[in-house]
């Protein structure tokens, strides 16, 4: 039937039909976003890597309005900014749905690391998703950094002075290498103009990644709280409508928070020294980074030594590229690792310290504090993710997700309790 | 248990933390005022903005600039047209060059900023020992407790404690970093005539000044506000709608 080099294809609409003979993207739509068999246990914190994916499209849309207004020049940019605020129409919304949708990236994108943490979706065979994953956040951070030196308020320009001079500890070429990250001797207009540059290209680079971590995604198909395999199609669920509309439920509730932000709150999670444009001269009495940065920047200043803590920063994050191999256990949820799943929720709260200890200064009890929750971050990573793997022993797995969800197979008490907003 | 041991401890080392950073701090807590924009349905009080404009022209923008605020911007409290192109017209601002490129001042239009009260940053510097007067545009939003701090700021002058020497050109301020604040006194009872009748004591113009420049830094707010509630209700509806679909749409699976 299909004529020589066309695709055959079962799209009844003619137009429809033409396309994806010759460019099937139809059908491969048709294939990973309304087939894909999708275990059919997720709970509510598997909406959040379609949220993350929401929220990257509010954002591309609102700074290519931004850009239309901005003037990225250490003379223009503060003022440009506060046009946008007061003169262009609407300019007030979209800045601050660019400005809060900053901070909601990292929340979103957070309770995703930490739940693929929690069940295990960084093993075999997901290890390829989880280090693109890893590239995305990455590039999100760099992103975020950049993004937020273009208002160029206090906080931009010293964060931006202090985050380049990090390089500075680099031996031997740190200096060269800050030099022509600032394309001269300080902070000034020639970083800001790239800075503005790379922040609009970033965002492309993302959506690129995205699609890779997505297709392995698609490659090996999705883990589950369970953690265990698919055995067969009553394990799954189609995603369309299924999951489409249980992504949807999270999007209404994640637009409600978004609004209640932008609406309200604009300014909750703002330095108030932004509000104040950059002034080379004047160093504000505290440099903090955004709420996001705050636990980097407390491991940052855990270290006596420039170079070590700028080496423990970027290995506490260059570390989860390893993180596949680093745990030892063959079991993927922590639903099962009685240990394990105690020492992730001890790791939440050292992520939480450390962010509480960035967030003050550096003095008296900070310092330790700091110390404890840095060596405990990577007690954790180096000592316990492979260790526990091999001292623990896990509870009895469930035959298969189907079995599990409808209450034969070996499910514990504890692991139906902590989903109760799956009685849905 | 487990989960409420836990949320125990967590309240508890939280508690202990606010403990301490409570300790080192050097000013005292900013006084509680209450603003008419608080909460999600406040609104800037009109009345209370325009005593404060009236502040702001006779007493604040003899050393402030105010340059990211129009004239015509005086309409979101409550100045009509023409009331605005007269209060424009009373202030002189910088005119344009002339055939020899000399600039004399002219009377402003609606759509000139509030001008500088002085030529140059310099000029500003030269006159206040160094310390160029703060442009108030967005000067609510650059503090951290926004209006209360720059209620707290104009209420905040003392005689110093004994034993504090005061360096020349510098006044106490209980509210100000470090207490030694570059600014005079500026409001004294009755330092200006309200138009309303409302006794111009400092407590009050010191109110109405920070309710005016709340709402020069965020012009927007009313409207902001009244739209913020719209979406929400409709998302809430969309939401409401969204998830009945999806048991609808899952009540033929067994999950």
């Amino acid at each position: 039937m299909a004529e020589l080099g066309l695709q055959d294809n079962e799209f009844k609409n003619p137009v429809v039909h033409w396309i994806d003979a010759r460019l099937p993207v139809f059908t491969a739509m048709h294939k990973e976003y309304r087939q894909f068999p999708t275990p059919k246990n997720f709970n509510y914190f598997w909406n959040f890597g379609a949220l993350a994916t929401v929220n990257l499209a509010i954002m591309i849309v609102t700074g290519i309005f931004l850009a239309m207004n901005y003037n990225p020049s250490t003379a223009g940019a503060f003022d440009s900014v506060q046009r946008i605020m007061r003169d262009v129409n609407w300019g007030w919304m979209i800045r601050y749905i660019h400005m809060n949708g900053a901070s909601l990236f990292f929340v979103l994108v957070y309770v995703h690391i930490f739940r693929g943490l929690y069940y295990g979706s960084y093993k075999k065979p997901r290890e390829m998703i989880w280090m693109l994953g890893v590239v995305l956040l990455l590039l999100l951070m760099a992103t975020a950094f950049m993004g937020y030196v273009l208002p160029w308020g206090q906080m931009s320009f010293w964060g931006a002075t202090v985050i380049t001079n990090l390089f500075g500890a680099i031996p031997v070429v740190g200096h060269g290498i800050v030099t022509w990250l600032w394309g001269g001797f300080a902070v000034a207009n020639p970083t800001l103009n790239r800075f503005f540059s790379l922040h609009y290209l970033l965002p492309f680079i993302i959506v690129g990644f995205l699609f890779l971590h997505i297709m392995a995604i698609h490659t090996v198909g999705s883990n589950n709280p369970l953690g265990i395999d698919v055995r067969g199609p009553q394990d799954t669920l189609p995603f369309h409508p299924y999951y489409t509309v249980k992504d949807s439920v999270g999007i209404c509730v994640y637009l409600i928070v978004f609004a209640i932000l932008v609406f309200f709150l604009p300014h909750l999670l703002a330095d108030p020294n932004n509000s104040i444009q950059a002034n080379p001269l004047q160093t504000p009495s505290d440099i903090v980074p955004e709420w996001y940065f705050l636990p980097f920047y407390a491991i940052l200043r855990s270290v006596p030594n420039k170079l070590g803590g700028v080496v423990l920063l970027f290995g506490s994050i260059l570390i989860l590229f390893v993180l596949p191999w680093l745990d030892t256990s063959p079991v993927r949820s922590c639903r099962f690792r009685p240990i394990m799943r105690w020492l992730w929720i001890l790791f939440v709260i050292d992520v939480f310290m450390l962010g509480y200890v960035g967030a003050n200064k550096p003095v008296g009890i900070f310092i330790l504090l700091g110390r404890i929750a840095t060596v405990w971050y990577y007690v954790h990573m180096l000592i316990f993710l492979p260790l526990i793997g091999k001292l623990e022993r896990p509870l009895p797995l469930p035959e298969s997700i189907s079995k599990s969800v409808l209450g034969g197979g070996a499910l514990p008490s504890a692991a139906a309790a902590a989903r109760p907003m799956e009685k849905a | 248990m487990r989960t409420l041991s836990l949320a125990a401890a967590v309240v508890v080392l939280g508690l202990a933390f606010s403990v301490l950073r409570v300790a080192a701090q050097e000013t005292p807590p900013l006084p509680r005022v209450f603003w008419s924009f608080e909460g999600p349905f406040g609104t800037i009080d009109r009345a209370a903005a325009q005593r404060g404009y009236q502040v702001y022209k006779q007493v604040c923008s003899a050393c402030h600039s105010m340059n990211l605020f129009h004239f015509r911007d005086l309409a979101g409290i409550g100045y009509t047209p023409e009331q605005i192109t007269a209060i424009a017209a009373s202030v002189q601002v910088p005119g344009p060059p002339n055939a020899q490129g000399q600039s004399s001042p002219i009377s402003g239009k609606p759509a000139d900023a509030f001008p500088s009260p002085f030529p140059t940053e310099a000029a500003a510097k030269a006159a206040f020992n160094g310390a160029v007067p703060p442009d108030m545009s967005l000067m609510a939003n650059a503090f951290v407790g926004g209006p209360s701090y720059i209620y707290g700021i104009l209420n905040g002058f003392r005689n110093p404690p004994s034993g504090v020497a005061v360096p020349p050109g510098r006044y106490y301020n209980i509210y100000f970093p470090g207490n030694f604040i570059a600014m005079p006194p500026p409001l004294h009872d009755s330092a200006v005539t309200y138009a309303d009748g409302t006794p111009a004591t400092v407590p009050q113009m010191a109110h109405d000044v920070a309710t005016f420049l709340y709402f020069v830094a965020n012009p927007h707010v009313d409207q902001r506000k009244r739209i913020g509630a719209h979406v929400v209700l409709f998302l809430v509806f969309i939401t409401g709608l969204t998830y009945a679909l999806k048991r609808k749409v899952w009540s033929e699976v067994e999950h």
